[in-house]
């Protein structure tokens, strides 16, 4: 079975790191990289009534947003390294949803990158990174 | 001269405001005198009693529809409360449609509408005058809303617009004309207008200048007295940059702020019911025996009832429509899942955070009772119960809270001002989707009712408009009755998609997620 690498891309440079390093991994071994960008949401928040409204054209616009700005660059330049590629963008807590997809996917491998910012925020609500240290559903890699 | 200058302009300053409040004052007086001759026909109408009673028609007519609609629907508040639940925790929401408003969003925004000054004020309006026996009468209706609200919100997503940009308007003006076309009635499109305009007029009253003026009590009651238009201007500001500024930020603390409120109040309500906890069934019992014995209170069990009717129906807005308009802008496959979510805000907002109001003043023994019959003492005027402080309304709140834990009255001064901030939000939505509904989608249009909206918050803290205000809480009522007849007629196109769905829950076509 090739392997299959699930990446965590946000457009930042760690994650072009890791999504580098995936790639180069994947092309080498003859396996194949599934892109994934996560948009961060809770159902649990709290909205104006104006904002209801609007939400639906405002997730119309943010995916097609993801994916031309982010992905469809993206999608070019990985099947130029001849690696097989899949993108796909999601809303929800970015960690659980890379894990979620992960396994309904059937990923042989995660890999993200790290911001490596130990602030405050990070000491309170944790980071993605390691997050999926802990609930990673096949091995996780972290890029620096 | 350079010290003169600063004084002189501010003394023009000082006599400028002055003339302006003084101004103010003469309009008021002119707003006063013109409302109370052309409206309070209107108001009378809306308030009267039934023939021989001290019964106001509107309230029976608010618990007879939602005793029909429980009675219509099999107890559906119920039948349908555990998958009320489950909706809004997400278990039937599919995963790919993240990002799309959940049913827990819908829900706490719709809420944040109506939890207000009637759960805090009102309340104890109610048990100041109808005793503890009017919270048994409360909680009834409370549930009885229920399934109100039930049928409203499913009939609001049912038929709203949806335009080609995607966005959504819906309430009872669009099921009103659709669903009466649909069934073949005639008479919609001039229900839809009407409810259109009291939508407008309750949006202004009710929805904003008593709000406005409410907070502004709050703030003299704890910084002291000062002029209204101080307060009125800032939060006209406030509203401005938000609804016309589009400044979210200030939406989004509120929405976030205003149900943590919510929490501590309801929160800080049962510490004190659990630091009186060997109270808690004396109090319980004040409530039965009040509620159909009255204890002593003007106009006996049927005072009781009447106050605590009313409380319920202003309070939770069920049968008013206000909240259909507030739950069709919500992207669902099923309109009656909005309506099951929507079950729950009279629970949440009547039986249980005005519950809680209501516990907390009598455990906190602030209704003065005689001793020895066990009955309430009334006032000289025998028109309410003596209280501990002789306080009423949100001072009674106020003084109950404050007498089990200290210096509870500045944070529930913040509550007001929050609630009251974020019922404002919210109506001017209602009136926004009331008035494009009449005039047309546009942005001229839309700005034009805005700023009339906040040019409203100034007027509803500056003076104390009786008869407006009275006009406005008519008007609120008012869509009740407009929207009931709606409710009445295309009830049977909610039961259709009730069974519908029911079934398909049953058969498993409808899947559970989580």
């Amino acid at each position: 079975m090739s392997e299959k690498y699930v990446v965590g891309y946000d457009g930042s440079q760690v994650a072009s790191r890791a999504l580098d390093f995936a790639v180069a991994r994947a092309a080498g071994e003859g396996g194949s990289v599934l892109v994934v960008h996560v948009l961060e949401w809770s159902p649990y928040s709290f909205l104006t009534p104006e904002e209801i409204e609007e939400r639906h054209v405002r997730r119309k616009e943010e995916l097609a947003r993801a994916e031309s700005a982010l992905m469809a660059p993206l999608k070019a330049k990985i099947e130029a390294a001849n690696v097989p590629v899949e993108t796909q963008i999601k809303y929800g807590h970015v960690a659980k949803t890379l894990c979620a997809v992960a396994s309904t996917e059937k990923a042989t491998q995660m890999v993200v990158g790290r911001d490596g910012d130990g602030g405050l925020s990070t000491r309170v609500f944790g980071s993605v990174a390691g997050s999926l240290v802990q609930i990673a559903p096949v091995p996780c890699t972290i890029v620096p | 001269m350079t010290r003169l200058v600063p004084t002189a302009v501010l003394t023009a300053f000082f006599t400028f405001l002055a003339a302006v409040s003084a101004s103010a004052q003469s309009i008021d007086d002119t707003i006063n005198g013109i409302f109370a001759s052309s409206t309070g026909w209107f108001v009378s109408l809306i308030f009267s009693n039934f023939p021989g009673t001290s019964f106001p028609w509107i309230v029976g007519w608010l618990v007879i529809a939602a005793t029909v609609f429980t009675v219509y629907f099999g107890v559906i508040q119920f039948r349908a409360f555990g998958h009320a639940i489950a909706l809004v925790k997400g278990d039937y929401s599919d995963p790919n449609d993240a990002g799309e408003v959940s049913h827990f969003q819908a829900l706490a925004t719709a809420l944040s509408g109506t939890v207000g000054l009637g759960n805090i004020a009102g309340v104890a309006v109610a048990i100041g005058i109808g005793g503890p026996g009017a919270t048994f009468w409360m909680i009834l209706a409370g549930l009885l809303g229920m399934a109100s609200k039930f049928t409203e919100c499913t009939l609001g997503v049912k038929y709203r617009n949806e335009y080609p940009d995607g966005t959504v308007s819906g309430g009872p003006m669009y099921y009103l004309t659709k669903g009466f076309n649909e069934r073949g009635v005639g008479g919609g499109r001039i229900l839809a207008v009407l409810f259109s305009i009291f939508c407008i007029l309750g949006a202004l009253g009710g929805g904003n200048m008593f709000q406005a003026n409410q907070a502004h009590a709050q703030l003299t009651n704890v910084f002291g007295q000062y002029p209204g238009w101080i307060t009125g201007i800032i939060f006209a500001g406030i509203v401005f940059a938000v609804i016309v500024g589009g400044l979210k930020s200030i939406a989004k603390v509120t929405e976030k702020v205003v149900p943590i409120m919510g929490l501590i109040y309801v929160g800080t309500a049962l510490i004190i019911l659990l630091i009186n906890y060997d109270k808690i069934g004396w109090a319980f019992g004040q409530i039965f025996a009040g509620a159909f014995t009255g204890l002593g209170v003007a106009g006996g069990f049927v005072g009781a009832l009447i106050q605590g009717f009313k409380r319920a129906a202003f309070s939770n807005e069920a049968g008013v429509g206000s909240a259909a308009i507030a739950h069709s802008a919500v992207k669902t496959k099923e309109p009656i899942t909005e309506g099951f979510v929507s079950l729950l805000e009279p629970l949440i907002d009547t039986v249980i955070v005005c519950t809680m109001t209501a516990l907390v003043i009598i455990i906190t023994g602030q209704l003065i009772s005689d001793p020895e019959t066990g009955n309430y003492l009334l006032n000289e005027a025998g028109t309410a119960i003596q209280t501990v402080g002789d306080t009423s309304g949100v001072a009674l709140t106020s003084a109950a809270f404050s007498s089990s834990i200290g210096g509870f009255k500045y944070i529930l001064a913040l509550a007001v001002i929050l609630f009251a901030f974020s019922t404002m939000i919210s109506w001017s939505y209602y009136g926004l989707k009331a008035w494009t509904y009449l005039f047309g989608e546009g942005k001229t249009k839309e700005l034009t009712f805005k700023i009339i909206f906040c040019i409203f918050v100034i007027i509803g803290a500056a003076a104390s408009l009786g008869p407006v205000i009275d006009f406005s809480d008519a008007a609120i009522f008012a869509m009740a009755v407009v929207n009931i007849i709606g409710l009445y007629i295309l009830m049977p196109i909610v039961k259709r998609e009730l069974q519908s769905y029911m079934s398909r829950l049953k058969s498993g076509e409808i899947k559970k997620f989580n």
